[in-house]
């Protein structure tokens, strides 16, 4: 009907508007502002397009391949997640810390810092939000039903939420924000060799941070990443980001206010049952989050994960920060993953001490100066890769009900529909498997996976060889492999080793683990230390498992089954999926499309072929299969050794803090013994994870009691789930018709 | 004015001049302004017409052809329009409106710049209905004879019929401009009285024929479309020749009025004798007082007159099950659910309306706009969330948001000397400069003051004094009077639009208080974000206005329009764009209409509004009083 235009280019698809196109950002009220901030891209991304030039092979492409999967559909509405399996782009990183070298931290300490921030936003002060907490219908309404209830004045309660809202609140001062950024470019520059950041990423992010409130979901991996992200967007003039911190940090003086007034915020570690706690706490994130005071920044994973395993989510925080959208009161939200890696883990063997029982010291300052020797150790590089924002309207679109909403004033505290939590669930768990595919693996996560199924000591040209080829594996599976084109495999792994000599070094052209003192001491302490350095070896090739995870799961159910059915296979593999639903990350709900994936990955490799019935593995195919299946062990083995322990000793109902010793001391006998070499199984995030895993299989009781949960186990139910292990009795599941 | 009012009469056909003088008095009071003391007469109060029976048609504004006096392909009189004159400047035609014959200087710019539209580039609509195109009339020859032997006024004449197969909904427009409905009524009755309708509904039953009510013809809801599928003779039921007031009781102040009465003939005849209904929709020179009833329409002035709801006293509908009304004619009455209900709102699915008591009131004695400045829409809506907390809105509050008061503006006529001009420069420094109002944030409220001066100035006082504590300025009468012009005119701006590759479309809602912002920032979004979306290649026209206050929340109102160049379907990228507008409004805690009715337009989301079981309620009604489905117009259900 209209004739074609000709006078007015169309705006190219989703590019960031620029001023001077006549069209969206020529004309209309809205034009002048959107124009302006268009015209702004990050100054440090200035600063490295000059440098790009002088650095020349810096640069550094890293086209991880994906595949693609066979469809397959979601359980519940739209299939939300579904992994881009067609060889996705990722964008080329750039070294912040490189400019950082070259010129004065004082003076980009002190730098002009005039973030852009989201649009309708009108500053205030850390102490005005307060006040508006306070004041907020929300807080007030919950203020007098507890006074009503508890016949109290509102005004003691009131108090009450102040002083909530100051062991809270956050506070955060440019004079801190200076302070951070002159000493933490002073200690990165110490610690690390590179902190590399994907610039496109960043981009993105400052489009967002104008246009929707934005919260930031990074990994958890180490303390570094509390201040990471806050250094990172001073250095590319964005916005700080205010972050959810536990509380224990306030312990630590001096360094507790000092992260407040770099824009931390402190929840407790459990608050379910306060009321006045949740609405006070709910209400301050929401409040900076709908006003687009900051960015919302926190972790996922809740915790530092120890094993550097993705945890699963935690929904609490997230449908908080969700519910502005619901309720409508933002037009949409903006959920950033962002998945940052370390070759090397500062607290790596703090973790393995602690995953073996040694407590974690308390956070305190005088823990943090005497920690300063690290200082002079080497780990290696960073990398940060900030994903595609992902808009919570576009993901809620279809999916919510609207009418709860719309039924009750939007200040009542509402628990919400089922719908919801499942909803929440499902995007907690995209969010963390988009946090995984963008992850960064270093070659030495190549090289710890060989070595572990290679010890006590493994020929150095060997290991190079192997490692070579999973690093081709694991490019066909998707994973974002860190390997400079030009770099050859020896160096890679030599650097890997010289990085990481703690853990593992070449003796006599033999690769082995850096045990140091096993040969003298009693047969307990030798175990001890084996399992310390088996645990800090394992948490690098721990970084390669959620990319393994699917066609690996296919490859252990081909062999516990010994049959070449699919649907056979696929109960195997739906039964070990539902085994280490927590050990993983698995998209709830979508076991076929899961089990679909990994067959295709492994046909992808040549190690299986498949028609409409059966799987074969092929010769070549043997390898891998076999590869896979031990990279696994270690967790199939360990979940058994820990079943067994509870179906045996386990008799009277236990809490979680009677279960870890005394399954520790049942593994440590055994491995004392040496009848059985699985010392991931003294892990006890392993032994956590598949207690959790029997009670969701059936085969325990968790209740609650006054002082904790405590925990009872059904033998018969136990012994059933073993014997599946052993494919003694057939796995017995209902099996999808669409297989 | 005079003259202005000789000329409608003449168009008119048939007014008596003592009438023509009164004609447009009502909405002139809008247009022009002017306060004007009332005009009591004598109340010579007619003879009853109703014992006239069906005797002869009252003469109405609306003709039977009504293309004689309407456009056939847009909005209003045909004598009405925008135009661009040859200096290339903004000119509103003919005499009916203040704004006649005016050049606005600024408004060719204000196109430009929020289109991104060019004069350059024009779309025509084809100058006549091709009769042709018009698909044939099917009526059984046994009805024909049936129906002649009633000697009711029929017509199958292709332009009769056209003109009654659409309402004013965006697409229709665009079809009449540029293709043709693939179903169209067969045949067109004028019944005079209702006797007439029961004459024809029971012809309908007889013959099983779909009879499609017809009164004003200015449904923005599909209303009025024919059922494309509808394999049956469509009878459209044009109610416009059943224009009488049958009597006025000035004791219980109601008056007995048949359904077909347009809202200016109703409120000019009514004046005659001293009184008014005060039921001002928008659409009020053309709609009737039945469409009301069955739309469950809104006036501007409910503060003080109420919603149709609260006017009307008593309704009789004619169904195919036989006549339904009360007994009695009384305020209130416990005795069951209101059966009114059932008719209010049944959107022609029912039957028709013939007469219906509506309360009157006398004529106010003093008149007076106003409006308010405010430094942003939020705080304008928490004055008027103050100003309907304490209940003493005026007869009517509108809230306008900052484009729309750029909109207002930009219709502003000429000014006639340096001194007026002077002033207006002096008005918009002191906002700007010395209160600094941000010119692009800034919002007005606009007011209508009714009743005795004594009170009304009071009132004026007491809602100024609201306005102060929200950082509201005065901003005089004419930015006041000016924002109600643009709730008149801006159908025939469409009509100027559409020549231009604009297209528009307002819709409305109503919402709870404390959503009303939240709600209005989102659907303006929304809809931004969608026209982006959908290849829209400038930014569109977004605007809102908070338009009535409740006690517990607010109607608001949207317009919407962009420039369609680029697009080769416009009309089904403008019907996505709305459906995700209404989505939006849904998912914000807004209702499915206020006033406008649901229609086919709306129909979808029906059942989400009003619960499964809610829907069958309506859908029992339906099917006891009209098993055959003979008025099947598919509104609603």
């Amino acid at each position: 009907m209209a004739p074609p235009i000709a006078w007015c280019p169309r705006p190219p698809p989703r590019l960031p508007q620029r001023a001077g196109q006549p069209s969206w950002s020529g004309a209309g009220p809205w034009a002048p502002r959107e124009a302006a901030a268009a015209g702004r891209t990050p100054r440090r991304g200035r600063a490295a397009e000059r440098g790009a030039g002088r650095r020349g092979g810096a640069r550094r492409t890293m086209a991880g391949a994906t595949a693609a999967a066979a469809p397959g559909r979601a359980r519940r509405g739209a299939p939300m997640y579904s992994k881009e399996l067609t060889s996705k782009k990722r964008d080329e990183f750039e070294d912040i810390l490189e400019e950082r070298r070259l010129s004065s931290d004082l003076r980009y300490a002190m730098k002009c810092y005039t973030p852009v921030i989201y649009k309708g936003l009108s500053p205030c002060k850390p102490n005005a939000i307060k006040t508006a907490v306070l004041q907020s219908e929300q807080v007030q309404y919950v203020i007098k039903q507890l006074a009503k209830e508890m016949g109290e004045s509102p005004d003691i309660i009131q108090e009450e939420a102040m002083e909530i809202l100051d062991e809270m609140g956050h506070n955060m001062q440019l004079g801190a924000v200076r302070f951070f950024a002159f000493t933490l470019s002073k200690i990165f520059k110490q610690l690390f060799q590179r902190v590399c950041v994907n610039e496109e990423g960043m981009q993105r992010l400052q489009h967002a941070i104008q246009e929707h409130p934005v919260v930031l979901l990074p990994s958890h991996r180490s303390y570094v990443d509390f201040l990471m992200l806050s250094y990172l967007l001073y250095t590319y003039d964005l916005a700080l980001p205010v972050i959810a911190a536990g509380i224990d940090f306030l312990g630590m003086r001096i360094v507790g206010e000092l992260l407040r007034r770099a824009g931390a915020f402190f929840m407790r570690r459990s608050f379910g049952g306060n009321r006045l706690y949740w609405a006070v706490f709910a209400e301050y994130v929401k409040m900076m989050l709908r006003n687009g005071y900051a960015p919302v920044e926190f972790f996922l994973e809740g915790t530092r994960s120890r094993t550097a395993k993705t945890l699963t989510p935690k929904f609490g925080l997230l449908s908080i920060v969700m519910e502005p959208f619901f309720k409508r009161e933002v037009f949409d939200t903006y959920l950033v993953p962002i998945s940052i890696s370390y070759e090397r883990i500062l607290e790596e063997s703090l973790y393995a001490y602690e995953l073996l029982g040694v407590p974690k010291p308390k956070e305190s300052t005088s823990g943090l100066l005497k920690a300063r020797r690290i200082l002079s150790d080497n780990f290696g590089t960073i990398h940060i890769y900030v994903g595609q924002p992902v808009s919570l309207r576009t993901l809620a679109s279809g999916r919510i009900n609207r009418c709860p909403y719309n039924l009750v004033p939007r200040h009542l505290p509402q628990k919400p529909s089922e719908d919801i939590q499942e909803f929440v669930s499902d995007v907690a768990y995209k969010m963390e498997l988009l946090q995984i595919e963008n992850m960064v693996l270093s070659p030495w996560v190549l090289v710890a996976a060989v070595l572990l199924q290679n010890l006590p000591a493994m020929d150095f040209e060997l290991l190079i060889e192997k490692t070579l080829w999973l690093k081709g594996l694991t490019q066909t599976f998707g994973g974002f492999i860190e390997w400079p084109d030009n770099l050859c495999a020896k160096k890679a792994v030599m650097s890997g080793l010289s990085l990481h000599s703690n853990i593992a070094r070449l003796v006599d052209g033999h690769v082995v683990l850096n045990d140091k003192g096993v040969e003298d001491g009693a047969v307990g302490e030798i175990v001890f230390k084996h399992a310390l350095a088996i645990l800090m070896c394992a948490t690098y090739r721990n970084q390669l498992l959620n990319v393994f995870v699917r066609p690996s799961l296919v490859a252990i159910a081909l062999q516990m089954t010994r049959s070449l059915r699919k649907e056979e296979v696929y109960s195997s593999f739906s039964f070990l999926r539902d085994v280490f639903s927590d050990e993983f990350i698995f998209f709830p709900g979508i076991s076929l499309k899961d089990f679909e994936e990994g067959c295709f990955l492994l046909t992808k490799c040549d190690a299986i072929q498949t028609n409409q019935q059966e799987i074969y593995p092929t010769n070549k195919g043997n390898v891998i299969v076999s590869f896979l299946s031990a990279m696994f062990r270690p967790f199939v083995e360990g979940y058994q050794l820990i079943f067994r322990y509870l179906s045996k000793e386990a008799k009277e109902a236990f809490t979680e803090k009677q279960f870890i010793p005394g399954v520790r001391n049942f593994v440590f006998q055994l491995l004392e013994k040496g009848n059985t070499q699985c010392y991931e199984a003294l892990s006890s995030d392993m032994q956590k994870n598949a207690l959790a895993a029997l009670v969701q299989l059936g085969g325990a009781k968790k209740k609650k009691m006054s002082n904790g949960f405590t925990y009872s186990v059904n033998q018969e139910a136990v012994n059933k789930i073993l014997d599946m292990f052993d494919a003694r009795i057939p796995v017995q599941k209902p099996v999808a018709a669409r297989l | 004015m005079a003259a202005a009012a000789e000329e409608a009469a003449g168009s008119g056909g048939g007014g008596s001049p003592s009438s023509a003088r009164r004609r447009l008095r009502i909405i002139s009071g809008h247009l022009r302004g002017s306060p004007r003391a009332p005009e009591r007469e004598a109340l010579s109060l007619s003879p009853c017409k109703a014992q006239g029976g069906s005797a002869g048609p009252a003469s109405g504004s609306i003709p039977k052809k009504r293309q004689e006096l309407l456009k056939w392909n847009g909005w209003g009189y045909n004598d009405s329009k925008f135009i661009f004159n040859k200096k290339g400047q903004a000119e509103f035609t003919g005499k009916r409106y203040r704004l006649g014959g005016m050049v606005l200087p600024t408004f060719k710019e204000w196109i430009e710049k929020t289109f991104g539209a060019s004069l350059d580039h024009k779309t025509t609509s084809r100058a006549t209905l091709n009769v042709n195109d018009v698909p044939p009339s099917i009526v059984n020859e046994e009805f024909l004879q049936d129906l002649r032997a009633t000697k009711i006024s029929y017509s199958q004449d292709a332009e009769d019929r056209v003109f009654r197969a659409h309402g004013h909904c965006l697409h229709e427009i665009f079809i009449l401009r540029e293709g043709m409905f693939k179903r169209v009524p067969d045949i067109v009755v004028w019944p005079v009285c209702h006797e007439d309708v029961v004459k024809i509904v029971e012809l309908a039953c007889k013959h099983n024929l779909c009879v499609i009510p017809f009164g004003g013809g200015t449904s923005v809801s599909s209303a009025l479309e024919c059922p494309e599928e509808e394999k049956r003779t469509i009878l459209s039921l044009d109610t416009s020749q059943m224009n009488r007031i049958l009597w006025i009781d000035e004791k219980n102040l109601t008056a007995c009025v048949e359904a077909g009465i347009v809202g200016q003939d109703l409120e000019k005849q009514l004046s005659e004798s001293g009184f008014c209904t005060g039921h001002e929709p928008d659409s009020m020179e053309f709609s009737s007082l039945g469409g009301w009833v069955a739309t469950r329409a809104s006036g501007m002035k409910k503060n003080i007159y109420g919603n149709i709801e609260d006017m009307v006293i008593h309704i009789k509908m004619v169904t195919p099950r036989g006549i339904v009304e009360k007994n009695c004619q009384v305020p209130r009455m416990s005795t069951g659910p209101d059966i009114h209900h059932f008719i209010m709102g049944s959107e022609g699915t029912l039957g028709v309306v013939t007469e219906v008591t509506i309360k009157i009131r006398p004529v106010p004695e003093y008149q007076k706009y106003g409006s308010v400045v405010f430094p942003n829409f939020e705080r304008g809506v928490a004055c008027l969330r103050e100003v309907a907390k304490q209940r003493c809105a005026p007869a009517s509050i509108r809230l306008v948001d900052n484009a729309q008061f750029q909109f207002g503006h930009a219709l502003k006529p000429q000014v006639a000397s340096i001194f007026t001009s002077f002033l207006d420069g002096l008005k918009k420094f002191y906002i700007t400069k010395f209160k600094g109002f941000d010119p692009n944030i800034l919002c007005v409220a606009t007011l209508l003051f009714e009743g005795d001066r004594e009170k009304v100035l009071q009132h004026e006082k007491q809602v100024y004094d609201i306005a102060t504590k929200f950082g509201g300025l005065a901003a005089g009468e004419d930015n006041g009077q000016r924002g109600y012009m643009l709730t008149f005119v801006i159908a025939y701006l469409r009509d100027l639009g559409l020549d231009y590759y604009i297209i528009g479309e307002s819709f409305e809602t109503s919402v709870p208080w404390d959503r009303v912002l939240d709600l209005c920032r989102n659907v303006k979004e929304r809809i931004v974000r969608e026209c982006k979306e959908k290849g829209v290649q400038f930014a569109p026209l977004s605007t809102c206005r908070v338009t009535q206050t409740y006690d517990a929340g607010a109607c608001v109102y949207f317009y919407f329009a962009f420039n369609y160049r680029g697009i080769s379907d416009p009309i089904h990228v403008y019907e996505q764009i709305e459906r995700a507008a209404r989505e939006e409004i849904l998912a914000n805690g807004g209702s499915l209409s206020h006033h406008h009715g649901v229609g086919k337009l709306r129909k979808r989301w029906m059942k989400e509004s009003i619960s499964d079981v809610g829907l069958g309620m309506l859908r029992s009604v339906k099917e006891y009083v009209d098993p055959n489905n003979i008025f099947g117009n598919k509104n609603l259900l």
